[in-house]
């Protein structure tokens, strides 16, 4: 039977058994392995290996979150425009970035859009030098990484956006315009910071997710915390400990950013409506 | 408060003024080429049964609703369908809703203060007084700081009222305001807006409330299938009404 909580339940459940047992064996797990690393040389080493990538992975997944953000909002609203073309243009772009894996998106935009866009560039020219000896080769792998990681998001973030702004009651829309608020008044004011609320959970996973798929940036031998654990493991062997430790320094900063955003959540829930 | 007995002509000129709307949702035509004039300082009130097209004809008034055919006049000129015109047009004409439609994520005092700040470009500091003395205006005065979610549906729809007020109007719209709301409550937004008409604001209001028509209106529109059945004083159209249709549904 589904009980008053949604969750399929067998009648009455005690107070044991809805604990977060789940929590305490990461908990548990992450302890042990602590305290291996802690008395072992072998982990310290590989620790420091793998943490000299982590402000690659950050800063890949904090300059890319933003303006997926930002992409996904500038869809949004084209998507839900009266205006034919944009609304089209809008969904072609939804539509084709959902239905192709981010890593071939990523191997795309690196090896095919960026080249093709110095092209573009030389080509319309500008006259200085600079552009005039613009190689593909001088854009940098971590910049097509984050420009791949933006183009794949921005679709997600745009049907997030988009749900969020639909989902509120017409007569929101209604009273700003009533005020005499003009369009982008009324989504400045009293649209866009009502779907923030309510996309807020949305947008945490969404972090979270794009935080995991920052690993992909290691096929392309960008040095974040997978490719240091790649290299590290290739050149000792040492699959089971570099891997393992890479996998736990994700949970981690997962786990951080779950917490982050449910204190975020906690804050604006009360008067999200 | 009894009705007065002046003409328009002594009151000053129309305020709004609708010729020949037409408003129509597929096959169904909600509003049937409607004229009327709200003049200033006057209380006109639209009464009818569920889906006679009083509220589409209201919100033809301001173009929540783009008539079909026919021609709003807002202080003696037309006004067109085009953004910048009609953004105008509402700033000076404040609108009630059924369902209240306060802003949840803004407070009670920035509801108000929401449009004179974004619009007229008031300061926060004026903006706030300017709120504070609405809603002290509306008997709020101690619950700007909270959130809409924490007033009553009463206190809500004077809270919408005071919004409405913001921008100092030339008209006021109202749509059913108190449809929502339990017999208790509806007395306190009764009350407010029976002030406002004391005032001598202009007011144009869609309602159930036959007792409040009949006290408040200067003029009574009775509308049945998107047209205009009787048109005139409460005392004539409710209490001495000439058609069929009006004697229904006033249960005379």
């Amino acid at each position: 039977m589904i009980g008053p909580d949604g969750q399929l339940s067998p009648g009455n459940v005690g107070r044991l058994s809805r604990a977060p047992w789940w929590l305490l064996a990461v908990a548990l797990g992450a302890t042990i392995f602590a305290w291996r690393a802690a008395t072992s040389e072998v982990y310290a080493v590989i620790l420091k290996m793998i943490l000299s990538g982590l402000g690659v992975t950050l800063a890949v997944t904090l300059i890319a979150f933003p303006l997926a953000i930002a992409v996904g909002l500038l869809t949004a609203l084209w998507l839900v425009s009266p205006h034919p073309v944009r609304r089209n243009a809008a969904t072609l772009y939804v539509q084709v970035v959902r239905g192709v894996p981010i890593l071939v998106q990523i191997f795309i935009v690196a090896f095919v859009l960026v080249p093709l866009g110095v092209e573009a560039v030389r080509w319309i020219g500008g006259g200085t030098a600079f552009v005039a000896n613009l190689r593909a080769s001088d854009v940098p792998m971590g910049v097509r990484v984050v420009a791949a990681l933006v183009c794949a998001y921005g679709a997600f973030e745009a049907e997030t956006v988009r749900g969020g702004l639909t989902s509120l009651a017409r007569g929101q829309a209604e009273a700003a315009r009533a005020l005499g608020l003009s369009q982008r008044q009324a989504l400045r004011h009293v649209l866009l910071p009502q779907t923030f609320r309510r996309i807020l959970p949305t947008l945490g996973n969404d972090l979270i997710s794009l935080l995991k798929d920052s690993s992909l940036v290691s096929v392309l031998g960008v040095r974040d915390i997978t490719q240091e654990a790649r290299l590290y493991a290739s050149a000792t062997f040492r699959y089971t400990e570099s891997l393992t430790l890479l996998a736990l320094l994700y949970l981690a900063l997962t786990l951080l950013l779950a917490l982050g955003v449910k204190a975020l959540e906690h804050r604006y829930r009360r008067h999200a409506a | 408060m009894q009705p007065d007995a002046k003409s328009p002509e002594e009151t000053g000129g129309a305020v709004l003024e609708a010729r020949g709307i037409v408003k129509r949702f597929g096959p169904v035509t909600a509003v049937d080429g409607i004229s009327l004039e709200v003049h200033a300082g006057r209380v006109m009130a639209i009464l009818g049964p569920s889906g006679s097209g009083k509220s589409t004809l209201l919100r033809c008034l301001n173009f929540l609703e783009i008539p079909d055919a026919g021609e709003v006049r807002f202080e003696g000129r037309p006004v067109r369908a085009r953004d910048r015109d009609l953004d105008a047009l509402r700033s000076r004409v404040g609108m009630v809703f059924q369902q209240f439609n306060l802003f949840p994520h803004l407070r009670v005092w920035e509801n108000v203060a929401l449009a004179p700040r974004v619009i007229r470009g008031l300061s926060r500091a004026s903006a706030r007084s300017l709120a504070d003395g609405l809603l002290e205006r509306v008997g709020l005065a101690d619950k700007a700081d909270a959130h809409p979610s924490e007033l009553s549906g009463g206190q809500q729809q004077r809270a919408a009222i005071a919004r409405a007020l913001a921008m100092e109007p030339a008209a006021l719209l109202f749509d059913e305001p108190t449809s929502a709301l339990d017999p208790e409550l509806t007395g306190e937004v009764l009350a407010v807006m029976r002030s406002l008409a004391s005032e001598g604001r202009t007011m144009v209001v869609v309602t159930h409330e036959v007792g409040f028509a009949r006290a408040v209106a200067h003029e009574v529109v009775f509308m049945d299938a998107g047209q205009v059945v009787e048109r005139g004083p409460p005392s004539q159209v409710i209490d001495a009404p000439a058609s069929e249709r009006a004697l229904r549904f006033f249960g005379r």
